[in-house]
């Protein structure tokens, strides 16, 4: 066995074998899987529980009229406002009307036994002013007009299809919102995993350093294959984690996804899978339905998954050679935060550009930006749920992996040099300088 | 014939000199003591030596050839500065280091536990390195210098850290090692170290080599002809029979058993009439030359009065 590869596996087996690895591991897919079913799950959650209301009506108005719901239910009762409130404590609450509500709508009031629910107090309110509106139209006298008016008022809903994918109108339906939000969702990951794990590489450098392993180290290896060999190791931990979220959540999407959710829900998606976006609509929300159907479509998260694998891998290796070189440069971690900045920098700056991006994904700016080896790890991978082209992610990675080779060529000579440096905290002059070092 | 050979080996970091046209040759199957002050250069030698870092000039010869990257393997290296890692534990970073040597895992493994038991660390296994003390960790350290047999073994201050029970076993273990046919390198400022175990050195000072061979050979060569003479009887007859044939440097200072004098004989002549005359005057118990330490040595020789 070569000793990269001897290198990697101690990497690799040091970090997999973490307390912290496992939980992180298990617990991110769960937050991106809430973050991204969130509007279906609201749904299918608010929908519980039915809260019985006792009603006061001093006006006499509106308690007739007042209509309970599968969420509440309201009981005029008539007792007093203060027997009520002190008697009826299993109710959800009790609520007391004025008599002059329709000159004072601001005379209402809701006694809560425990806290109140901001959804109950819409429910509520808007009964109330329902059927002060009605009351009121009523003054005008106008025949009808409770109807003219709900024949005035419009909605409308859009859907998109992708000209360019397919000229049968039928074809699939593509939703911004969704791409948005999966976009946002791939951009950060690979924020996170740029920063988090070219940060791992780095501390691990200054501690080998600083414990002088890399001494015997490099009377056994070279430094370049020690380097790689580090970079290559800290990798595959971050291959193999996103490999189980991916795995996490095709199980999630193909198998928990149907039974948690409610069979319309389920249906909907389905069709709107099958590209019958028509079927789909019966009164169900069109981006939810396109979230489902996103999360529950194999095909679709493993396709997301191989882009993101590879453009994590290509970003995470550039990035984490830049922060080798900075790691066998200084002594400690505080030294390295200025040494730093220029690699965070383009980081973050491509976390900027990716927002932009996403309101538009075809723009020359996200074009660009998704050439450069710096930013195109990010901004590409928020472009990717939006269908672009092939040949653009394919020109990207080809970019990205050949930087990442002559970035590592760099860096493993600062490296080299920087490992035996210790003292003074040198500058960047100085280690562009050790490029040239024999 | 000579295992290493260094050649004209200059090294230059910004500002000054590390190594300055040092050479020196390491006889096969001997112990060479590199010594010389902090700061002289030794560590800088050794590195170059172990491929860390590269000559500005000179060239280093394993056999003959120049050294290559695959020698590493024939070497073994225990530096100053211990390194491991903390968080590992002992077994696996033994082995580790000991596949990166090119052993497989079953020998690594068979020869780990032999070298365990002779420390009487057996049960350190699964120890973290961060629980072991500074000595402790010094043994796993060695170990994992040598177990890969190594032909070249370089030591850099090897008895540093080590209480004088642990220092003599590593003792022990080097020259069980050097009988074993290694050739064993090693650097320090503990001169009695040097004497007991070192057959050759080299005296590094402010870069450069300055005095090197068999430590027998320095030795007798740097003896001053000193003599000292142990007798019974009258110190004045004594002094009067040497009178012109010596010169009389110390006497009879804190008498023990017996009366004894320190003498100087000159450098070109004969011992004998100074004894034949000693041994007139009164009864000699004892005459011999003082070999100077190597302590002496160094110090005279980094002193510059060599």
């Amino acid at each position: 066995m070569s000793n990269v590869s001897i290198i990697i596996r101690r990497e690799f087996n040091e970090r997999v074998r973490k307390k912290s690895f496992i939980v992180s591991t298990l617990l991110m897919p769960l937050l991106m899987l809430a973050l991204m079913a969130a509007p279906a799950l609201v749904m299918q959650f608010s929908r519980g529980g039915e809260k019985t209301v006792a009603v006061i009506d001093e006006s006499g108005l509106i308690a007739p009229r007042l209509e309970s719901s599968e969420e509440i239910r309201f009981e005029t009762t008539d007792l007093t406002t203060d027997e009520a409130r002190r008697s009826l404590t299993d109710k959800f609450g009790v609520l007391w009307i004025g008599p002059d509500i329709l000159d004072n709508p601001a005379n209402v009031r809701l006694y809560a036994n425990g806290s109140s629910s901001l959804s109950v107090e819409e429910g509520i309110t808007g009964r109330i002013e329902a059927i002060l509106e009605a009351e009121k139209l009523k003054a005008y006298d106008i025949d009808n007009l409770r109807q003219i008016l709900d024949e005035v008022k419009t909605r409308v809903t859009m859907q998109t299809f992708r000209n360019d994918k397919s000229q049968d109108g039928e074809a699939q339906a593509g939703s911004s919102a969704v791409a948005t939000a999966a976009g946002f969702l791939l951009g950060m990951v690979l924020y996170m995993f740029l920063l988090i794990y070219g940060a791992m590489v780095m501390q691990s450098v200054i501690e080998e350093k600083n414990s002088r392993v890399l001494e015997v180290m490099v009377s056994s290896v070279r430094p370049f294959d020690l380097m790689l060999g580090k970079i290559l190791g800290v990798a595959s931990v971050a291959v193999v984690q996103i490999l189980i979220w991916g795995v996490l959540i095709v199980g999630l999407g193909s198998i928990v996804m149907p039974m948690i959710m409610p069979d319309d829900v389920m249906a909907g998606a389905e069709a709107l899978r099958q590209g019958i976006p028509d079927a789909a609509v019966a009164g169900l929300d069109r981006d939810m339905l396109q979230a489902v159907a996103a999360v529950t479509d194999t095909g679709y998260i493993v396709r997301i998954f191989g882009c993101l694998l590879l453009f994590v891998f290509g970003g995470y290796l550039l990035y984490s050679a830049m922060f080798a070189a900075v790691g066998s440069a200084v002594d400690n971690v505080q030294d390295s935060q200025q040494l730093q900045l220029p690699i965070t920098l383009p980081i973050i700056f491509s976390f900027i550009v990716m927002m932009t991006v996403m309101k538009d994904p075809n723009s020359p700016l996200a074009f660009w930006c998704s050439m450069i080896p710096f930013t195109s790890p990010i901004v590409m991978m928020a472009r990717i749920p939006y269908d672009i082209p092939w040949w653009e992610v394919a020109l990207s990675l080809a970019i990205l992996y050949a930087s990442f080779v002559a970035m590592v060529w760099f860096a493993a000579k600062i490296y080299r040099v920087g490992i035996f440096m210790y003292g003074k905290k040198p500058t960047l002059k100085e280690i562009v300088r050790w490029i040239r070092y024999k | 014939m000579d295992l290493l050979t260094v050649e004209h080996v200059a090294k230059q970091y910004a500002g000054h000199k590390a190594l300055d046209d040092v050479s020196l040759a390491v006889p096969r199957g001997s112990v060479y003591g590199l010594l010389g002050p902090n700061g002289a250069g030794k560590t800088t030698l050794i590195r170059i030596i172990n491929r860390i870092t590269a000559p500005d000039s000179g060239r280093v010869l394993l056999e003959g050839r120049e050294l290559a990257p695959v020698d590493t393997r024939r070497i073994g290296y225990l530096p100053e500065e211990r390194g491991l890692y903390k968080k590992m534990k002992v077994g696996e970073q033994a082995l580790f280091f000991a596949r990166l040597k090119g052993l497989s895992r079953r020998d690594a493994v068979a020869r780990l536990k032999q070298w365990f038991v002779k420390f009487g660390i057996e049960g350190w296994w699964d120890k973290k390195v961060e629980e072991l003390s500074k000595g402790m960790a010094q043994k796993v350290q060695f170990i994992v210098t040598v177990l890969h047999e190594p032909e070249l073994l370089i030591f850099d201050e090897p008895f540093s850290g080590f209480d004088p029970i642990n220092a003599n076993l590593l003792k022990e273990e080097i020259l069980t090692l050097r009988d074993k046919g290694a050739t064993i390198i090693f650097s320090t400022h503990n001169m009695s170290s040097v004497e007991e175990i070192c057959d050759h050195i080299a005296l590094i000072d402010k870069s450069r080599n300055i005095l090197s061979g068999n430590v027998d050979e320095i030795r007798r060569r740097h003896g001053a002809n000193i003599f000292e003479v142990d007798y019974r009887g009258d110190e004045q007859a004594l002094r009067a029979a040497l009178a012109g044939r010596c010169e009389v440097l110390e006497g009879a200072e804190g008498e023990t058993i017996y009366r004894s004098l320190k003498l100087h004989v000159a450098d070109d002549a004969d011992v004998r009439p100074v004894i034949a005359a000693a041994n007139e005057a009164v009864e000699l118990r004892s005459f011999r030359e003082i070999i100077p330490s190597m302590n002496d040595i160094f110090i005279r020789a980094v002193g510059g009065k060599l």
